[in-house]
């Protein structure tokens, strides 16, 4: 096989005595890859020394490193004594990023061509070939070392002691556990806590005290806040509920049009939800029902909800039901009514699961 | 004078044998140094990648001084007076004082982003570069499930990131993030609630993604990478076939010194290059979006380009809803099937793709030449085919923006995007598989009959004919006798040399002389005159 002949050929070269008076040093570098199995076959010069294309390349290359050096300085200038403090109206603090992405930017790619040029034009281009070696895996070696691997299995003796093996793994599976634990123990938290899932901000509290929809600003609505075929985003009147804490509560309060109310009611008979409404008024979860996102964007035309993450729609006067998009299921009504004082309250809680789906939603 | 005791010419010297006398790196080092890589633009795609990895951990670290990874709420008091005032996140606030506040902040911040996308970029495009040119054959298979791996902890790694600041974009991404979790049947909410401490969003999270984002995702990639890069070492890089190239050998530069500074000077261009971007594209302008309100949401919400393929797959799937009517009845929602399914599968055919091919063709050598894509028309058609399917998902993961800009209905784009997911990849296969059949095609013509001059000469029976200058010597059919070899064939005149000679331009030379029809980058090859028996067999070493 050639494997071999190549083999014998490089093994039974006589190795170059390195000492040898009149050897260049590339004669000892040729010599050092054919060590390394390596044959350099084609090295030559891509500019002759002393000539006008040299010295044009060095001055090039120093060019690049003396521009990267000047907008380098530029790059400390701007960034010690330029305006960058944010001032509305200013302006100038506007350019100080700018400033120093294309001082920053220019400086590196002038080291980065610089560096370039001098190892791509003025280094001599070479080919070398060198030896992959992967068919000299030798068959004997494999066997040596399995040989050797099995010869330690036999040396512990678990096949003849098996009481070791099976203690060992009884003694040892626990510690893994162990370790396995506390991260576990830790992190796991039931979901079902309080009931969270299915809770929101605007279920009465102990007393039955039913809660108030509030605006963004905590302020209590009437009815006449809201023009007809107009929308308002409420929130429970309790504390923390125009926060993140209630993330499940936000609602959208929708005034429909005399014809659009009446549409919603019928719908909102058809499956026994026919006191949720008050007035023209009705109220629905803003949280979609099917990744989260608020559902906010509201057609008045269409009486369409569109939740912009993923546009599913929800057609309002058919119980919120999903028309289109990627959307499963309706977003749940909030039963409202107004209270004594002429603010808008929720009767209860809502009756359906807030948000998106999982496993367990009955 | 007095005699200067300490030779300084010969210190490195000295020191040198010192060290060798300690560690016996003489060798080792000659070897490192000696190594052979092969060339071709191509090669660098990964670099990209690996570089643009060490300037996210340079500018992530100066983050890491200044952002503050909590939930408390904080009223904002700093210099951006729209936001003055506004209750928010300490996380978010401290993202509002590295913008505003410190001084060269934002264009950290910046080129961080910037670089994020960058390197997955590059992670992409060199995935692509592998698989077309069938790289990742044996013994590459392990390099290549590390580097698919490395897509998926990079693509983990930019949405934690992104969603660190807390502002109103990344809190909608955590938003949906949680209901991908509790989509999942049977532990969906326990895995939600566990990880978000609670109900979403609770007040944890930032802190949790922090740590995964600065340390424990940060250490699995640079694990990862280094086994990648110190399997391309061990196992030498592929090469393209060509004069002198085979299966057995490496052709190509020492990697030292010539290699490394091309190497180095890339580094510097691709760090140039995001700093670049950084400094003068804004990217991420958090305080525009407010900070995160469970009810503010405005259209155009779009994650990162690299996880918008599974928002459109979202956005494309279907309302289908599974109920299990077993006791009060159970559910999984439409959106497990896109966010969860199909990413599982996405990573398994990627991981098994080696493994499916060497079995479909029987074909369990070990190869380290390259294939051009046309040569292997199945494959390429099937990576066309992917290619597709990820195109029309990232689209409709922006099907809103362009429904909004090109005036369409943006019904009318789900349902393109629907029909679109079905119907292009087969079409993008078939048109592949016929591209590369007819450029295969073309290769044999051109070896066969020679390279079209463009000169048309008229026979004495009136017919023109276009000359063809022939490749090689001909038979008596005219037909040439070059095999072909898997590597570019020349199709023009000036491939071959046929200009004249350079005349030097005030830049550039007008017309440049074209090297002989090898692989770019290399003059031809010589035999190495006393081996040259020896290569000339070496093709069917192995």
């Amino acid at each position: 096989m050639s494997t071999h002949t190549e083999h014998q050929t490089q093994q039974g070269r006589e190795p170059l005595d390195v000492n040898t008076p009149g050897l260049t040093r590339f004669d000892i570098v040729r010599e050092g890859a054919r060590r390394d199995d390596i044959e350099i076959v084609h090295y030559e010069p891509q500019v002759a020394p002393g000539t006008k294309a040299e010295r044009r390349l060095v001055r090039l290359v120093a060019w690049f490193f003396l521009l990267s050096g000047l907008v380098g300085t530029a790059f400390l200038v701007v960034y010690i004594w330029w305006p960058w403090e944010y001032a509305p109206g200013r302006g100038s603090d506007k350019w100080f990023t700018p400033l120093l992405g294309v001082t920053l930017g220019l400086s590196l790619l002038g080291v980065g061509f610089g560096i370039l040029t001098w190892g791509k034009k003025l280094l001599p281009k070479e080919v070398s070939i060198q030896d992959r070696h992967e068919g000299a895996v030798s068959e004997d070696e494999r066997t040596v070392t399995g040989q050797t691997m099995l010869y330690m299995a036999d040396e512990l003796g678990v096949k003849r002691r098996p009481l070791l093996g099976i203690s060992l793994l009884a003694g040892l599976v626990p510690i893994g556990a162990v370790a396995a634990a506390p991260l576990v123990g830790g992190l796991i938290s039931n979901p079902h806590k309080n009931n969270q899932m299915f809770t929101t901000g605007f279920a009465p509290a102990e007393g039955g005290q039913r809660v108030r929809l509030v605006r963004e600003d905590g302020r209590p609505i009437r009815p006449s806040d809201i023009s007809a075929g107009g929308q308002l985003t409420v929130f429970p009147g309790i504390e923390h509920g125009i926060s993140n804490r209630h993330a499940d509560s936000p609602t959208l309060l929708i005034h429909l049009r005399d014809e659009d109310a009446q549409e919603s009611r019928q719908a909102n008979e058809r499956v026994g939800h026919g006191d949720y409404m008050w007035g023209n008024y009705a109220a629905f979860s803003k949280i979609c029902t099917h990744a989260g996102c608020p559902a906010s964007l509201y057609e008045q035309q269409t009486n369409r909800l569109l939740c912009p993450c993923h546009q599913s729609q929800f057609l309002i006067t058919d119980n919120a039901r999903p028309v289109f998009g990627p959307a499963s299921r309706r977003l749940p009504q909030l039963p409202i009514e107004v209270d004594s004082e002429g603010f808008f309250v929720a009767k209860s809680d809502y009756t359906e699961t807030i948000g998106p789906d999982f496993w367990e939603r009955p | 004078m007095k005699r200067r005791k300490f030779d300084l010419a010969a210190a490195p010297g000295k020191a040198a044998v010192g060290l060798d006398d300690r560690f016996q790196v003489a060798t080792p080092l000659r070897r490192l140094l000696n190594k052979v890589f092969p060339d071709h633009w191509s090669f660098l795609l990964g670099e990209i990648a690996l570089f643009s990895f060490i300037v996210l951990l340079l500018t992530g670290t100066f983050l890491t001084f200044f952002f503050e990874p909590s939930m408390t709420e904080v009223v904002y008091d700093g210099s951006y007076a729209p936001l003055r005032g506004t209750p928010m996140s300490a996380a978010y606030a401290s993202s509002l004082d590295l913008s505003f506040e410190v001084r060269g902040g934002l264009i950290m911040r910046q080129m961080h982003h910037w670089a994020a996308l960058l390197f997955m970029a590059a992670i992409v495009v060199h995935m692509l570069r592998v698989f077309f040119t069938g790289a990742f054959r044996k013994p590459r298979e392990t390099n290549w499930i590390i580097g698919s791996l490395l897509f998926w902890v990079g693509f983990l790694a930019g949405f934690t990131g992104y969603s660190l600041p807390d502002d109103g974009l990344s809190g909608t991404g955590l938003r949906i993030a949680s209901a991908i979790m509790l989509s999942i049947p049977v532990i969906g909410s326990w895995l939600t609630s566990s990880i978000f401490g609670g109900e979403f969003p609770g007040t944890i999270i930032i802190s949790r993604f922090f740590i995964a984002h600065v340390l424990l995702i940060p250490a699995l990639l640079l694990a990862l990478i280094s086994v990648h890069l110190g399997l391309v070492f061990k196992q030498k890089h592929t090469q393209w076939p060509g004069p002198g190239r085979t299966n057995g050998n490496v052709v190509g530069e020492r990697m030292f010194p010539r290699y490394a500074i091309k190497q180095g000077g890339f580094f510097m261009i691709v760090f140039g290059v995001i700093a670049l971007m950084g400094g003068l594209f804004q990217i991420n302008p958090i305080w525009l979006f407010g900070p995160y309100e469970a009810w503010v949401v405005s259209a155009a919400s779009q994650p990162d380009w690299y996880v918008m393929f599974l928002d459109g797959s979202t956005r494309l799937m279907p309302a289908w809803q599974i109920n299990i009517p077993l006791g009060d009845g159970y559910v999984i929602p439409p959106l497990f099937w896109p966010t969860v399914v199909l990413p599982g599968i996405l990573v398994g055919l990627s991981t098994l793709y080696p493994f499916l091919e060497a079995r479909h063709l029987k074909d369990y050598r070990s190869h380290n030449l390259l294939q051009r894509p046309r040569d292997v028309p199945a494959r390429t058609a099937v990576g066309a085919m992917a290619v597709a399917f990820y195109l029309v998902l990232t689209l409709s993961g922006a099907n809103d923006v362009i429904a909004d800009k090109f005036q369409i209905s943006l019904n009318a784009m789900t349902w393109a995007g629907r029909v679109g997911l079905l119907v292009l990849p087969p079409l993008a296969y078939y048109v592949t598989y016929r591209l590369c059949l007819g450029l295969q095609q073309h290769d044999r013509e051109v070896l066969a009959h020679g390279v079209e001059t463009g000169i048309i000469r008229r026979l004495p029976d009136g017919k023109f004919v276009e000359v063809h200058q022939p490749l090689s010597a001909q038979d008596h059919d005219g037909h040439g006798a070059l095999e072909y070899t898997g590597w570019v064939v020349p199709k023009k005149m000036n491939r071959l040399g046929a200009l004249g000679p350079a005349i030097r331009g005030f830049f550039y030379p007008i017309e440049k002389p074209v090297e002989a029809p090898v692989s770019p980058g290399h003059p031809p090859v010589e035999p190495r005159p006393e081996r040259a028996e020896i290569s000339s067999g070496s093709e069917s070493r192995h």
